[in-house]
């Protein structure tokens, strides 16, 4: 973008979220009965410390990562609660909010809706992947300078969709914007600075917005 | 939500074995594929559904959408939402299919819901979707608390004393029209599946809702090939501009001689216990001239054995009016 926002990630962003995570974190659900005994064995050297969790290869904003999950971790308590990746947001839970939207494969989705263990083998890139250092994604630099947030909870679910629209059919117009982030909802209701924002990065026109 | 044991099939023969041991009559209760996720999980998480295995389909060979030799389409059970509707094929010849899957749902759960899936949509009445209420559905012979409850988006087509629920899918509305065929593998082997045979209506059985039964995997589904000068449209109204359940919407796969109307295929959604095929709106448009007052006629035969309860009684003009429009548009003639 031509016109830098001056906002660093390191400023951006928690600290938290950089480095590696250490492997084999074993979440806090605790699992009854059978479970998944069908996909994998124990891993070797011993049980798994959850009851019925399983291996699982998630490779997350490039790195890889070996887990043991209970089968019912969805993507989102996953990366929000092993990985300690809470950029994603917890929203609704049930795919109606889109708080949580994170890309698989380079498509989003919800990841509330997910079962961590159908992703072996897929790239997911949440928030904190979509930076380049210490620069911002257009569309990060482009949110922070339309203001297009308040509270912020819903921001980085609306970040991801928006990237993602990008690369989408999408028309040029403010409303074909709009029914394609309707996915997304945001309680504050900054959705015409949103909408600006995005049409900023896709070079279309930009109405409205910041007042 | 309840444990699980995931299976991952290496082909789909391996899929339909691992899951032929599910409960026939409640159309597989315990054992459910998984692909998407969208409407399962959800419902898992409600408590809903209860599966003790899930048969990870994602990964079998049935996401390809492909020409049939006879010059239709095949649509695979896996394709995603999201590539069907902007597959260029679909877009040129069957656009009706393609605006009812945009209308639906966002553009996430589009990338993530597949043909099958929805195909296999539950409905979103909330008795259904909460466990302290009375459901025939969820628990057969429990009763209803939708009939006498807050009934406001639930179906006016199809009902019977035991289940009022509407079914919630969009895709499903263009392929009724289109006059799809649904392709089932099962535990003795394949069948063909004409559309508007695949869903049931709810009778005093609403618990079954497809003739799919225990350990049967839909395949695909194939469309018949394109019409020549066949007009579509579909016309989806709701409580707000997206992102929401129809409480009416229609689909229309129309042909005119001039204008005279030669073959016409009506679909409605957001009213029927099923994908709702209205041939009797069909049988008023054919051979007549393209006008307002035909597609009126239309929709009153379409909804004349509408019923309504307390609450949804305005489905029924919001039908009509759906019913007129989604015509008018699609001919290009004025009403």
């Amino acid at each position: 973008m031509s016109e830098g926002s001056g906002v660093s990630r390191r400023v951006f962003l928690s600290t938290a979220v950089t480095g590696s995570v250490a492997a084999a974190i074993v979440g806090p659900l605790a699992a009854t009965g059978r479970a998944a005994e069908a996909v994998a064995p124990p891993p070797a050297g011993g049980t798994p410390r959850v009851p019925g969790a399983v291996p699982l290869t998630l490779k997350v904003n490039g790195e890889e990562h070996r887990l043991e999950v209970d089968p019912r971790t969805t993507l989102l308590d996953c990366l929000r609660e092993e990985l300690h990746l809470t950029g994603t947001k917890k929203g609704c839970d049930h795919g109606q909010c889109g708080a949580c939207t994170v890309h698989v494969d380079g498509r989003r989705v919800n990841a509330c809706l997910s079962f961590a263990i159908l992703h072996e083998g897929s790239e997911v890139t949440t928030i904190e992947g979509i930076a380049t250092g210490d620069a911002l994604h257009p569309m990060q630099e482009a949110f922070v300078a339309c203001d297009g947030y308040q509270c912020g909870y819903c921001t980085s679910g609306q970040i991801m969709s928006a990237v993602a629209l990008l690369k989408e059919p999408c028309g040029p117009a403010d409303a074909d914007v709009k029914e394609l982030m309707s996915g997304n909802i945001c309680r504050c209701g900054a959705y015409p600075n949103i909408v600006t924002a995005i049409q900023r990065v896709r070079g279309g026109r930009a109405k409205g917005g910041a007042a | 939500m309840n444990s699980f044991e995931l299976v991952r099939p290496a082909d789909a023969g391996a899929a339909v074995a691992a899951a032929a041991s599910a409960t026939a009559d409640l159309q597989g209760v315990d054992v459910r594929f998984i692909a998407g996720g969208t409407t399962l999980v959800d419902l898992m998480k409600l408590g809903v559904e209860r599966p003790t295995r899930l048969v990870d389909v994602n990964r079998l060979p049935l996401a390809a959408i492909e020409p049939t030799p006879d010059g239709g389409l095949r649509i695979g059970a896996t394709a995603r939402n999201s590539d069907l509707a902007n597959h260029p094929t679909v877009l040129r010849d069957y656009p009706v299919l393609s605006q009812a899957i945009l209308a639906g749902a966002s553009a996430q759960l589009r990338n993530m819901a597949t043909t099958a899936g929805n195909l296999l949509q539950r409905t979103r009445c909330m008795y259904f979707r909460d466990t302290a209420m009375r459901c025939n559905k969820r628990v057969p012979g429990s009763g209803c608390d939708a009939i006498e409850g807050a009934n406001r988006s639930l179906a006016i087509l199809g009902t019977s004393p035991s289940c009022i629920a509407t079914n919630p899918s969009d895709m499903c509305v263009a392929l009724a029209a289109l006059e799809a065929t649904v392709h089932v593998r099962g535990p003795n082997g394949e069948r063909d599946v004409p559309f508007a045979d695949f869903h049931l209506l709810p009778g005093d059985t609403p618990h079954r809702e497809t003739v799919v039964t225990a350990g049967d995997l839909v395949t695909f589904v194939t469309l018949p090939p394109p019409r020549k000068g066949s007009k579509q449209h579909y016309l989806k109204l709701r409580d707000r501009a997206s992102y929401e359940f129809a409480l009416a919407s229609a689909a229309v796969v129309i042909e005119l001689d001039g204008e005279t109307i030669g073959r016409a295929r009506v679909a409605l959604g957001g009213v029927g216990t099923k994908p709702w095929r209205a041939p009797e709106a069909e049988s008023v448009l054919v051979g007549q001239k393209a006008d307002g007052a035909l597609f009126r006629k239309a929709a009153e035969a379409a909804l004349k054995n509408a019923k309504p309860q307390s609450q949804n009684g305005f489905k029924i003009e919001l039908a009509k009016r759906c019913i007129v429009h989604t015509l008018a548009t699609a001919t290009g003639v004025a009403v």
